[in-house]
């Protein structure tokens, strides 16, 4: 769709380094030093001012992890976890929504026809036989999160996360699920959670009644 | 030619218009589902309901009272189409937002997102939120409309494309509407599924996600898929195609809209026939029985499963042309080259002009042109008879090669006359060079047995076969998906094909391998070959141009064939 010449990077490089190229552009110069600040002498002065206080002060801040934890906003983006249904089946649906919003290309799905022989599976049409996120090469954005219909995916306030070895970084399904079970189970969840449950794919989800109405809506209805 | 006015842009149209394609000659969409070329009108979805107007001939324009349906509505000399009034865009709200009353709205799990009308005109004409505050009818899936097909009932719009498809162009009439009004269901007659020659075409007929191909279900979102203009290599019709593609796997072809060659549809043995081409068991490396002491290990392995990544072209192509040459020197007349049907006509020049060039005494023949049963005309009447000349709507050809037409006319520029390999009769040269490029069952008995064991025997194919398990060198051939050329359908159409993806392994597409061996200088490009090609054989000059466009191109002897191939 966009223009491909526009997007060309040696040509947006060329016309960088030609600055009268665009006259919408403005350039800043860098501030001129006064010969005060030329020595440095002062600088390096108030640096060790600003230590010596603090050494003397007797407020030591040195946190003492791993042994305190320390206090996560709950809002942190951390490792994510796939969100169960009341049934206790995966929610996702496999829309890919998330893949395709990815900036990292970190997640892939492989979706496929809900077992409908299966009464636990029967009002699903489709499900994702495999998730896999690549844990390392995520860069906790929460954009999957943003883009996802049904609020299966979700991003935790666990930061810790280590590893041996690479392969045990990439985070299969089963693994995503053990992230929602033990997250729940301790309480953790994420503040983006409480927004109800929507069906798959739903217009509008049970609690969206109680919810300010979408813009629109009052005027037309 | 009528003038028509649509938006107060004045446009020359066909008096057989109707006012969605007026409107479309001035660049103006008119929103349909209902409506689709090929098939009659029904008027039924309401979506291109417009306001039309006529010119009085003193000049004064008199608008219509009621908005009309621009599907069902002829055009004349001064009418006026207005499809930007309050009045229009109301009416499209409202049409909207009743088709959306009881969709389900699952495009989160709906293969047509991202090609859905539903999806498209909400966005453009529609509004965006449903007044509905009752729970929405929810209707079962349907996996038994036919083999293909999966129906998602709730998703209809009831257009009735796919019946009128079955009734009007197939002819089999499997597909009907159930039920009325809001009860109104698309299903077929018990125990007879729709499972015709054609079936697959309902699936894209459908405008929204209800009718779903069963092969594509769930595989690949559709804003993944890249596309690439074909031709479909079943048959000898050339349906125009696209193939579509992601991350070098072919997921689905599709129809082009070709009137030149097919129209609208495709059929179900091209659209699924595609999956040989990522057969594991193509030829994916180049052989060369006997190679020279000094070639690299990649040649030597018989089966290149070690990690060696020494490039093994370079030999092998070395090493079959120098035995190429030897064999001509030795008896030029008992070197014998066989085109296939499935060669484009640049490839076939390519090794045409090279084995010519070498000495005009080698022999150049055509290989086996696969034919099964005969002509398969639809529309099929009731009791499954062919449809009367004149009324056929779509043609299976029995030949089932792409390019015969093509491979004959370089045959006799470069031969004389069009001679068939399998007549050559036993062991009758003493050098082979045999390019096949088939799925399966290419190589019969005469021809195996008219090869024999020669001396050389170059094979040049996508798949083992009893030659290429005999043969001195094999050349790992490209699928049509991999090629870029020309092919010449039955009625002379030249079309131009393009590739989606790479071969697998280190096969090459054929015009590549051919580049190289005949030692020609750049890359294989075939809008310069067909510019060659155009001017150095007469009866090809119709593809000089280079570009063929969309539609391609008809040759100078087929030009009284336009008006048979629009019928069919």
């Amino acid at each position: 769709m966009s223009d491909p010449k526009k997007n060309d990077p040696q040509k947006n490089e060329a016309q960088m380094n030609k600055p009268s190229a665009k006259k919408s552009v403005k350039w800043g110069e860098a501030p001129k030093m006064s010969i005060l600040d030329a020595l440095y002498l002062p600088a390096i002065a108030s640096g060790l001012a600003t230590a010596v206080r603090h050494a003397v002060s007797g407020k030591a801040t040195t946190r003492q992890y791993p042994e305190a934890e320390p206090e996560i906003p709950p809002n942190y983006r951390g490792v994510h976890r796939l969100n169960r249904d009341e049934a206790g089946r995966v929610k996702c649906v496999a829309c890919y929504m998330c893949q395709t919003a990815c900036p990292a290309n970190c997640i892939e799905i492989i979706a496929a026809p809900a077992p409908k022989d299966d009464p636990h599976w029967k009002d699903r049409d489709k499900f994702p036989a495999t998730f896999t996120i690549d844990e390392l090469r995520c860069i906790y954005c929460g954009m999957c999160e943003e883009a996802c219909p049904v609020d299966a995916i979700e991003l935790t306030s666990i930061y810790d996360l280590t590893g041996m070895t690479r392969e045990e970084m990439i985070f299969d399904k089963e693994k995503l699920l053990s992230v929602f079970d033990e997250t729940v189970k301790s309480g953790q969840d994420p503040v983006r959670t409480n927004r109800g449950n929507l069906g798959p794919a739903a217009e509008l989800s049970p609690t969206a009644k109680d919810a300010p109405p979408p813009p629109g809506r009052g005027k037309s209805g | 030619m009528v003038k028509v006015k649509v938006n107060d842009i004045e446009v020359d149209a066909d008096p057989k218009d109707n006012c969605i394609l007026a409107a479309r000659k001035a660049g103006i969409e008119i929103p349909h589902y209902c409506w689709h070329e090929s098939l009659s009108v029904v008027a039924s979805c309401r979506m291109c309901l417009v306001e039309v107007g006529e010119t009085k001939p003193d000049g004064t324009v008199a608008m219509g009272p009621k908005l009309v349906p621009g599907c069902q509505t002829p055009i004349k000399e001064g009418t006026i189409i207005r499809t930007d009034s309050s009045k229009v865009k109301t009416s499209q709200q409202m049409t909207l937002e009743l088709l959306l009353l009881n969709h389900p709205l699952d495009c989160s799990i709906c293969d047509q997102a991202g090609e859905c009308y539903l999806q498209d005109y909400t966005y453009k004409y529609g509004k965006a939120h449903s007044r509905l505050d009752e729970p929405k009818i929810q209707r079962e899936d349907k996996y038994h409309i036919g083999e293909q097909i999966a129906l998602f009932t709730d998703r209809c719009v009831m257009c009735t494309r796919c019946v009128r498809f079955t009734r009007e162009i197939s002819g089999t009439a499997e597909l009907q509407v159930v039920a009325r009004g809001s009860h109104e269901e698309i299903d077929v007659f018990p125990e007879t599924p729709c499972n015709n020659k054609l079936a697959g075409n309902v699936v894209d007929l459908c405008p929204v996600g209800a009718l779903c191909s069963k092969d594509f279900l769930y595989k690949k979102r559709v804003w993944w898929l890249k596309h690439a203009d074909s031709v479909c290599t079943g048959c000898s019709t050339g349906c125009s195609i696209q193939v579509d593609q992601n991350d070098n796997k072919v997921y689905r072809l599709r129809p082009r809209e070709n009137p030149q060659a097919q129209g609208h549809f495709m059929c179900d043995e091209g659209r699924f026939g595609f999956k040989y081409i990522h057969d594991e068991r193509r030829i994916k490396y180049p052989r060369l029985k006997n190679p020279p002491s000094n070639a690299n290990a990649t040649v030597r392995s018989t089966a290149p499963s070690d990690l060696s990544f020494a490039d093994p072209w370079p030999t092998v192509l070395a090493e079959a042309r120098k035995r190429i040459h030897s064999a001509i020197q030795n008896d030029p007349s008992g070197f014998v080259v066989v085109l296939s049907p499935f060669m484009t006509l640049e490839e076939a020049y390519l090794l045409a002009s090279y084995i010519k060039g070498i000495d005009a005494r080698t022999k150049l023949t055509l290989g086996p042109v696969p034919v099964v049963g005969s002509d398969d005309l639809y529309p099929k009447g009731p009791k499954g008879e062919s449809p009367a000349a004149g009324k056929v709507k779509f043609t299976i050809r029995a030949e089932k090669c792409p390019n015969r037409t093509g491979i004959e006319a370089i045959l006799r520029h470069f031969e004389g006359s069009v001679i068939h390999a399998e007549s050559l009769g036993k062991s009758s040269a003493s050098a082979w060079f045999v390019v096949g490029g088939s799925s399966s069952g290419w190589v019969n008995e005469k021809i195996d047995q008219a090869v024999g064991t020669p001396s050389l025997l170059i094979v040049q194919d996508i798949f083992p076969s009893p030659l290429s398990e005999r043969a001195d060198v094999v050349f790992a051939a490209g699928s049509f998906a991999e090629r870029d050329g020309t092919y010449v359908n039955h009625a002379g159409l030249a079309q131009s094909t393009h590739a989606s993806i790479r071969p697998p392994e280190e096969a090459r597409a054929d015009g590549r391998i051919l580049m190289d061996l005949a030692g020609r200088a750049g890359l294989f490009n075939a809008m310069a070959l067909r510019k060659e090609i155009g001017t150095k054989i007469p009866e090809l000059s119709a593809i000089a141009t280079g570009d063929l466009g969309e539609h391609g191109v008809r040759l100078a002897k087929f030009a009284n064939h336009t008006a048979a191939a629009k019928s069919s």
